[in-house]
């Protein structure tokens, strides 16, 4: 079941392992996505930390630790090709995996219909 | 994500004759220039972008200024020698039907306002930017009005730009084919009259074209039936402009950086110039007239990243890796759509600005290589003959 933050990021849990993306309605408002900084593997992150840069033509943005854990994976393939993003933002178009400090703290997060009513 | 860039404040901003044509089309609208105006459409900057550069782009453009300089004494001569004393630029010369690029000096040599100055026979019309258009007027009024009287015109100004865009006009003024680079044309379109320029802010071919305000919409949605034609935003017009090399004001150039600096001399005509017939007699001339003759400390320059990570407005620039002290910053950077990589412009000092030089920027803490090269960044479609 995936979760969302106010800042427009979803998270799926595996175990205590977290995988982070954008949500659609991120991607579609950011537009075509041309580069992507990830974070080194090991990074530890407390939650709200800048974690990764996406950038369109016209601007940067960053992308924050949705939870506090420790980079374990990140997805190399969106910073090869940044367009996965847009293409496939809950799929192909992850950003990272974290190791979660705190697992209970996912119940936290926004559920789909919270997010969707944030959104709308 | 940062929740503010993802929502577009709108307090008492103003709205130009096709706000209701762009909200339709599904624009994303912003505040810029006191503004309300569409920065991207659902086709996205990046498609934008590259769709004008193989078609036609329709810009809305109306947040710009007209000002009409009207000769008090009914000889159009008396107008372009008395706006001579505020831009270095030969007016006197402009002939019938023509328009130059023109830039106000201040007396430090520095830019107030880049404009375009047309000659339309009985009365000079300027096209100025939008942020400045309240300041130039009163810059106008404050120096000319002895020969001139200054008029603000209400009307809308919109941009067609990109290979196809003669195709596009030549259906509703087959005139325009006829036109060249820098030709501006008074015709009737749809009816009304409107007055047609040879010109853009692409690097491609194309026309500005000034219409009254109340039929602004009919005649975007004429160029809108073409299949060859897509409205554009300000986020593609901002790449393609910096992938032509063309200035920003507030950006690239302001009133504290020269004409000279920012690599814009070639826009002063020799009869300006030292040894020409009116030499001078514009602000800042004895600045700006000995950096033409001996140089200046810096330079606008294009500016390649070697990595693919983009370099923004305000990153600073440095000699080395080593360099702790910046030696100058960018001014205007993004990522350039057609020529797929990230481009910026920026100003470096003069031992610096040979292209293939390497310097360095610093972005979000890292260092990373810069290589000076030529403006501009694509080949410019201009229709010079």
């Amino acid at each position: 079941m995936l979760k969302y933050t106010g800042e427009h990021e979803w998270l799926k849990l595996d175990g205590d392992v977290a995988t982070v993306g954008i949500t659609e309605h991120a991607s579609t408002l950011l537009g075509d996505l041309v580069f992507v900084e990830l974070p080194d593997v090991g990074t530890k992150l407390t939650k709200g930390d800048g974690a990764a840069v996406v950038e369109s033509v016209k601007a940067a943005s960053d992308v924050y630790a949705p939870l506090a854990g420790e980079v374990v994976e990140v997805n190399q393939a969106i910073a090869k090709d940044p367009s996965l993003v847009n293409s496939d933002p809950l799929g192909a178009g992850w950003f990272f995996k974290l190791k979660l400090a705190d697992v209970k703290a996912m119940d936290g997060l926004l559920d789909e219909v919270a997010y969707k009513a944030l959104v709308n | 994500m940062a929740a503010n860039e993802l929502s577009s404040p709108t307090f008492s901003l103003q709205r130009t004759p096709l706000y209701g044509l762009h909200v339709e089309n599904g624009a994303r609208m912003v505040p810029f220039a006191g503004y309300e105006m569409p920065v991207s459409f659902p086709l996205g900057v990046l498609k934008e972008h590259l769709h004008t550069r193989a078609a036609s782009g329709l810009f809305d453009i109306s947040h710009m200024g007209h000002i009409a300089l009207w000769p008090k004494s009914g000889k159009l001569a008396d107008v372009a020698r008395a706006l001579e004393q505020l831009v270095p630029m030969d007016i006197l010369g402009l002939e019938l039907g023509r328009q130059r690029y023109a830039y106000f000096t201040n007396e430090r040599g520095g830019i107030l306002d880049d404009l375009m100055v047309a000659n339309l026979e009985d009365h000079l019309l300027l096209i100025v930017n939008a942020a400045r258009k309240d300041a130039d007027e009163s810059h106008l009024q404050a120096h000319l009005t002895d020969q001139c009287r200054v008029e603000r015109l209400d009307r809308a100004l919109v941009a067609l730009q990109g290979p196809q865009s003669e195709s596009v006009l030549a259906r509703f003024a087959p005139d325009c084919t006829r036109m060249r680079f820098m030709d501006v044309h008074r015709c009737k379109l749809m009816g009304a009259e409107c007055i047609i320029s040879r010109s853009g802010y692409t690097g491609e071919d194309g026309f500005e074209i000034s219409v009254p305000s109340d039929v602004a919409r009919e005649i975007a949605e004429g160029f809108l039936e073409n299949s060859d034609v897509e409205l554009i935003g300000l986020g593609a017009r901002d790449s393609l402009r910096l992938e032509a090399g063309l200035c920003l004001y507030g950006s690239d150039i302001d009133e504290t950086t020269t004409p000279h600096e920012a690599g814009l001399s070639w826009a002063i005509q020799k009869s300006r110039q030292r040894g020409g017939d009116r030499a001078g007699g514009f602000p800042g001339a004895s600045i700006l007239l000995q950096q033409i003759a001996q140089g200046a400390a810096r330079r606008r320059v294009g500016l390649r990243p070697e990595g693919r990570a983009p370099i923004r407005n305000g990153t600073s620039l440095f000699a080395n890796l080593e360099a702790t002290e910046p030696v100058g910053s960018v001014t205007s950077g993004g990522f350039g759509p057609s020529v797929d990589t990230p481009i910026a412009m920026g100003y470096l000092p003069m031992e610096l600005t040979a292209p293939q030089t390497t310097v360095v920027a610093e972005v979000r803490g890292k260092r990373l290589p810069v290589s000076v090269v030529e403006l501009p960044f694509v080949k410019t479609g201009y229709k010079r003959c």
